[in-house]
């Protein structure tokens, strides 16, 4: 039983010196489909995926966890992928293992999920190594199995895949299934429309800091509602 | 000049005829800067990290302090332990001055600042980078003071070797609070200043060419864990 979810957002807002990068978002995420962020660059994705995470906190408006407001113990339930990961100058396994530790883990416990979460992204054989020294594709897989390793509720992914290639791409995306099979939310940002089929169940189409759409994927993506995401399904990427 | 050249040549005789004299200086400034380097060290590291990552009021300013106290003036560091070890001053029961703990408390007071300075820029950098993932694991600014500390290591080596330099360069202090005493207190830089005013010019430029030695040796291994610190930036 999730306690996080559903996660809802609540008229938030968030502004930086005046000016609004989301505006106004409302929605409701429940426990359970793949959610999918899509739109073009600067539509207020990453922004979201902060918010909701709790990285940022709405400028105006609210957003809630479990019809809760966010707190510490909530957070530790949730887990972030980030666009670019960032590994500490330590063994592929020790930056799993901090992870852990900073939860506050028992040490043995540490030690069998780390093996367990490197397995499972297929780096153990890679798990001595130094995780800055380790490919593109390695190092993502390695922050997703860092963050599988928390046994989170929700899993956020800021565009995960935007700067790997297409094999790499294609064992992050397995892995994310794979960890949504294990029962975990999944919530991820994406402008590529390939990889939005390929995984939602449902899609928050945003354009210009606003949610244009919240619908089951087959539905947007068969018939969308707005303007702009026509012209972003047809590839027409309108500012 | 043909004095220059001569004590030249009874410098580099002292330096490899192994004078005892002569050592025991090289031998006492060591020790003094390196001993000076630890406290200086278990207190600038964690302040320097300290002031890059915990919000609290006043944290601008401590910045702007901790790279003012940089340029802090050894004769004045010197001065200032002076009194505070003299027999009417508050630490004066101790009585450590005119001895080489007194030259280890004002070295480290000297370059504690340095350290601390070097530290935030390095940790401040590093939470550049690390921060928004170190928060979405929930580690706060204290978790991070460590962690950062420990991932910084090789840059923070470079500014440990910074300090120590620092410290077994400067005489200002050292003369003030040791009192340059033969065999007790006396180290290269302020047996170098009693040499050269006595005329012993011999003595003053064996230990010069130690000191200077030294120097490179500290600046060579600052450049290569520089070096080793990039390459394990990628």
């Amino acid at each position: 039983m999730s306690v996080t979810l559903p996660l809802e957002f609540a008229n938030a807002s968030f502004a930086v010196r005046g000016r609004r990068l989301v505006e106004r978002l409302s929605f409701r995420l429940e426990a359970g489909p793949r959610t999918v962020i899509l739109g073009p660059n600067g539509a207020g994705k990453s922004v979201t995926l902060r918010l909701a995470h709790g990285l940022l906190a709405p400028t105006e408006g609210r957003v809630l966890w479990g019809g809760r407001a966010p707190d510490a113990a909530l957070r530790r339930r949730q887990a972030m992928v980030f666009q670019r990961s960032v590994h500490l100058r330590r063994s592929a396994a020790a930056n799993v293992r901090y992870a852990l530790a900073v939860r506050g883990i028992g040490r043995r416990e540490r030690g069998a999920r780390t093996r367990r979460a490197l397995a499972q992204a297929g780096l153990q054989d890679l798990a001595r190594r130094p995780a800055r020294t380790l490919s593109a594709g390695e190092q993502q897989r390695l922050a997703i199995a860092r963050a599988w390793a928390l046994e989170p509720e929700v899993l956020f992914l800021d565009e995960p895949t935007a700067s790997l290639d297409p094999s790499a791409t294609r064992a992050v995306e397995e892995l994310t299934l794979l960890i949504h099979d294990s029962g975990c939310k999944i919530v991820m940002t994406t402008h590529d429309l390939a990889q939005a089929r390929r995984l939602a169940d449902e899609v928050l189409f945003l354009h210009g800091g606003r949610l244009l759409e919240h619908a089951l994927a087959e539905k947007f993506f068969a018939g969308p509602k707005s303007e702009e995401a026509r012209a972003f399904l047809r590839g027409e990427l309108s500012w | 000049m043909n004095e220059l050249v001569e004590a030249f040549g009874v410098a580099v005789r002292l330096l490899f005829g192994g004078d005892p004299q002569l050592w025991e200086i090289v031998l006492l400034s060591l020790q003094v800067s390196l001993l000076a380097l630890a406290p200086a060290a278990l207190v600038g590291l964690p302040l320097g990290a300290t002031v890059a990552l915990v919000r609290f009021p006043g944290r601008r300013l401590a910045a702007v302090a901790l790279n003012a106290l940089m340029g802090l003036p050894p004769v004045v560091v010197g001065l200032l332990v002076y009194v505070v070890l003299s027999r009417q001053g508050p630490l004066g029961a101790l009585g450590w001055l005119f001895s080489p703990k007194a030259m280890v408390l004002a070295q480290a007071i000297l370059i504690t600042p340095i350290l601390a300075a070097l530290t935030r820029q390095v940790v401040e950098d590093l939470w550049e980078e690390h921060g928004e993932q170190l928060r979405s694991l929930g580690a706060g600014p204290w978790r991070a003071i460590p962690t950062l500390l420990w991932d910084g290591r090789y840059r923070l080596a470079t500014a440990l070797l910074a300090g120590f330099g620092r410290a077994i360069a400067e005489v200002g202090a050292v003369i003030i609070v040791g009192g340059n005493i033969a065999h007790v207190t006396r180290v290269m830089t302020t047996a170098i200043a009693l040499e050269t005013s006595k005329g012993d010019l011999a003595l003053a430029l064996a230990l010069g060419l130690v000191l200077v030695t030294t120097a490179l040796c500290v600046n060579a291994a600052a450049a290569v864990t520089g070096g080793l610190a990039r390459s394990f930036e990628s």
